[in-house]
């Protein structure tokens, strides 16, 4: 799409990443914030690609793509951990399923139980 | 051992060891000894040579600065290095016959909320020796692998010379702490461990777009090229906020320190050390070259000056939230966060154009003896809790009794936290204080005093407790002498730092930033020579001593400068930094400041050494 520019890219990513973060501070269910993280890193990706191409017609910089590639690999074992969490807690907290947590829809649970020590 | 040999074997060593351990999970202990010994002896040989020869260079594969990967050794990265040696060398030692022992670090946390007002004395209820048997071995097996791991993401953190491949290291690092954190178990390891990771990989995030963007405007990623091409403007300065940001969230500073407390208190002893002492560190220590190496052109004063705000809350809140926590290893978990608040004091203080190395190597000798006490109470914490089976404060009586040495590691680290002389926090403190004074930036005076004061007030808090004489002190548990002694001799060590600020200092210098040494031309500040040689001090010594006058005679080249045939006849070292960056770069100039620095290191030593009463 030659007549779009790179500005409307730049400006998809930045959108992405801010509808990520929305969503992980909105939602509290593991699941949700794990695909929230991953919205936030296409974002950047999207960001990156966009920067590689930034000069019309010429060859796009190859620099960014293999920082892409790498933050694809980084993000790829941070979501298997957090999945890998996420599968862990409710034996631990001795619920059968994962669940959300409608009290604390913002603010880290612990958070207020510490401050209620 | 030359550079690139000593710099891959401190990143490649541990990695193998760690694949090792995980495939071979009895020899765990036996892989992280021989890694811990073999990556000493590099690190002593890297020291060596960046204090003779200045800043090393390496080209990963031949592959230079815009494509390729480099790393680099300066004193900043080597003194970061050597702290994480001294801690990972402790917990080496100390790990072992802490999981060799019965009792799960879980079970007093969770019997905590219920217990806390009950005035009976008891030690922890027996229910919770049933929960380690499915534990104990798990967390042992995949103990060692993890740990190595994350010594090799810390290596890879402080050898790395590009924002790139800090933030892969960083990504590493968190990878390592969150898995270190649920290694624990239990419902309060687990979700604190989650937490972790939300704000870990968040934070990544941030920091990554902000690469992003440097990239898209500067076309490079290499930090020494960065300070040459960063110019101030819009873009660079939303890059730079949101790589700030994200940092600061991951090194918990003021309001985003919520997570940091339920992490580094419900981890195993070991890990807590490892995650205060070190982990937090690794950020901070990303900001400090982002800030003062390769975007130091977009620095402004209100912004150093805003983050010093934010260390000073932290101090504030996090030494009174520490005042009023029941257990002891959530009270070292708030103390962290006041203590780091005192390395962000380093922002607006190094920046100024007066005594900014004294503020520098001040900042980061407070950020070594912190790794160092803090490493020594949490093991020590983790005696009691072997010992008594639970850390509440309040039923600690008598403990003295039962551990009479790691209550004198206690009291010496305490001693460090607070900054009372011989100690290596009160030289970080003391040349934070000259700085500030020199300045005139007179409120940063009393937000450290106030710190030291409620450092002191919650130190003495446990220490009150342990010291009480009680009719019926409790028959705890034996608690094997290595556990013991390895807190008293980090306890030791963080007193000792306070004597070896001079050599700190001097390789602090070895490649710092421009931004904090040459503009700093006025001389040392407010100290004049109070200093009279003494009459024990040896002369190379006094040498230093009698600055700040810059008559010193035959001092016009600092010894660690090398003298210009040394760079050809270096074979190991396959590039040096040019320009500006270079240790060995000095300009007459830059010699001045960097005497003022170790003089005053010199005077804090002095003074904590009998000086004081004068």
């Amino acid at each position: 799409m030659p007549d779009a520019g790179p500005e409307i890219y730049l400006l998809a990513g930045v959108a992405l990443f801010v509808t990520g973060v929305d969503s992980l501070l909105a939602q509290s269910h593991p699941l949700r914030r794990i695909m929230a993280l991953n919205v936030m890193g296409s974002g950047v990706f999207l960001v990156f690609i966009t920067l590689a191409a930034r000069t019309p017609g010429a060859v796009p910089d190859p620099v960014p793509h293999a920082m892409v590639l790498t933050g694809i690999v980084v993000s790829v074992c941070a979501t298997g951990l957090a999945l890998a969490l996420a599968d862990r807690l409710p034996p631990a907290t001795g619920k059968t399923r994962l669940e959300h947590r409608p009290d604390t829809p913002n603010s880290p649970p612990d958070r207020r139980k510490e401050e209620g020590e | 051992m030359t550079f690139p040999r000593t710099g891959a074997l401190l990143i490649l060593m541990p990695l193998a060891a760690a694949a090792l351990a995980f495939a071979w999970p009895g020899h765990g202990r036996a892989l992280a000894r021989i890694s811990a010994a073999a990556m000493t002896a590099a690190l002593a040989a890297l020291t060596r040579e960046i204090m003779a020869h200045g800043v090393q260079m390496h080209r990963v594969g031949g592959w230079g600065a815009p494509l390729g990967i480099e790393l680099r050794a300066d004193g900043l990265g080597v003194f970061m290095l050597i702290i994480a040696a001294l801690i990972g060398v402790a917990v080496t030692l100390y790990s072992p016959s802490y999981f060799a022992s019965r009792q799960p670090e879980s079970a007093p946390a969770k019997h905590n909320d219920s217990r806390q007002n009950t005035p009976s004395r008891q030690a922890a209820p027996p229910t919770a020796k049933s929960r380690d048997e499915d534990g104990q071995p798990h967390r042992t097996r995949y103990f060692w692998p993890l740990f190595l791991f994350l010594w090799t993401a810390l290596n890879a953190l402080f050898l790395s010379a590009d924002i790139f491949n800090l933030y892969v290291a960083l990504e590493l690092l968190g990878f390592g702490a969150v898995t270190l954190v649920a290694l624990a178990g239990g419902h309060e390891a687990l979700t604190a461990a989650m937490r972790y990771l939300w704000v870990s990989l968040a934070a990544s995030l941030f920091y990554l777009l902000g690469v992003a963007l440097v990239y898209g405007r500067c076309a490079t990623v290499d930090l020494p090229s960065l300070a040459s091409k960063a110019q101030p403007g819009p873009a660079l300065w939303v890059a730079l906020a949101l790589m700030t940001g994200g940092l600061a969230a991951k090194a918990a500073l003021f309001p985003m320190h919520f997570w940091l407390p339920p992490a580094h208190a419900n981890a195993p002893a070991p890990v807590s050390a490892l995650l205060s002492a070190l982990v937090v560190k690794g950020p901070v220590y990303i900001l400090l070259r982002l800030w003062f190496e390769a975007f130091h052109g977009l620095i402004t004063p209100a912004a150093t000056h805003a983050l010093g705000a934010l260390g000073a809350a932290a101090i504030l809140w996090g030494s009174v939230r520490a005042l009023v926590q029941p257990r002891l290893k959530l009270l070292v978990a708030y103390s962290t966060v006041a203590q780091l608040g005192y390395v962000f004091l380093l922002f607006p203080l190094a920046a100024s154009p007066e005594s900014g190395l004294a503020a520098w190597s001040g900042g980061l000798m407070f950020l070594g003896a912190h790794a160092c006490a803090k490493t020594a109470i949490f093991l020590t914490a983790g005696n009691i809790l072997h010992a008594a089976g639970h850390d509440r404060i309040r039923d600690l009586d008598g403990i003295t009794h039962a551990l009479p040495i790691s209550a004198f590691a206690f009291g010496l680290a305490g001693l460090s936290l607070v900054g009372l002389p011989p100690s290596s926090g009160f030289a970080g403190k003391w040349m934070l204080l000259s700085a500030s004074l020199a300045q005139g930036q007179w409120w940063w005076i009393a937000v450290i005093l106030a710190g030291s004061l409620l450092a002191a007030a919650y130190v003495l808090r446990v220490l009150t407790h342990a010291f009480t004489r009680v009719p019926n002190p409790l028959t705890p548990k034996p608690v094997p002498p290595v556990m013991e002694w390895t807190a008293l001799a980090l306890a030791v060590a963080a007193v000792g730092l306070g004597f070896a600020a001079h050599g700190a200092a001097e390789l602090l210098q070895v490649g710092a930033p421009n931004a904090v040494a040459s503009r700093d031309n006025n001389g040392p500040p407010a100290k004049p020579a109070s200093a009279q040689p003494q009459p024990q001090t040896p002369p190379e010594i006094r040498r230093l001593d009698s600055c700040p006058e810059s008559t010193l005679p035959g001092a016009a080249r600092p010894p660690h400068e090398p003298s210009p045939p040394d760079r050809t006849a270096h074979p190991g070292a396959a590039q040096r930094t040019p320009g500006p960056k270079g240790g060995h770069e000095l300009s007459e100039a830059g010699v001045q400041p960097r005497r003022a620095a170790i003089c005053l290191a010199r005077q804090a030593r002095r003074r904590s050494a009998g000086g004081w009463s004068a």
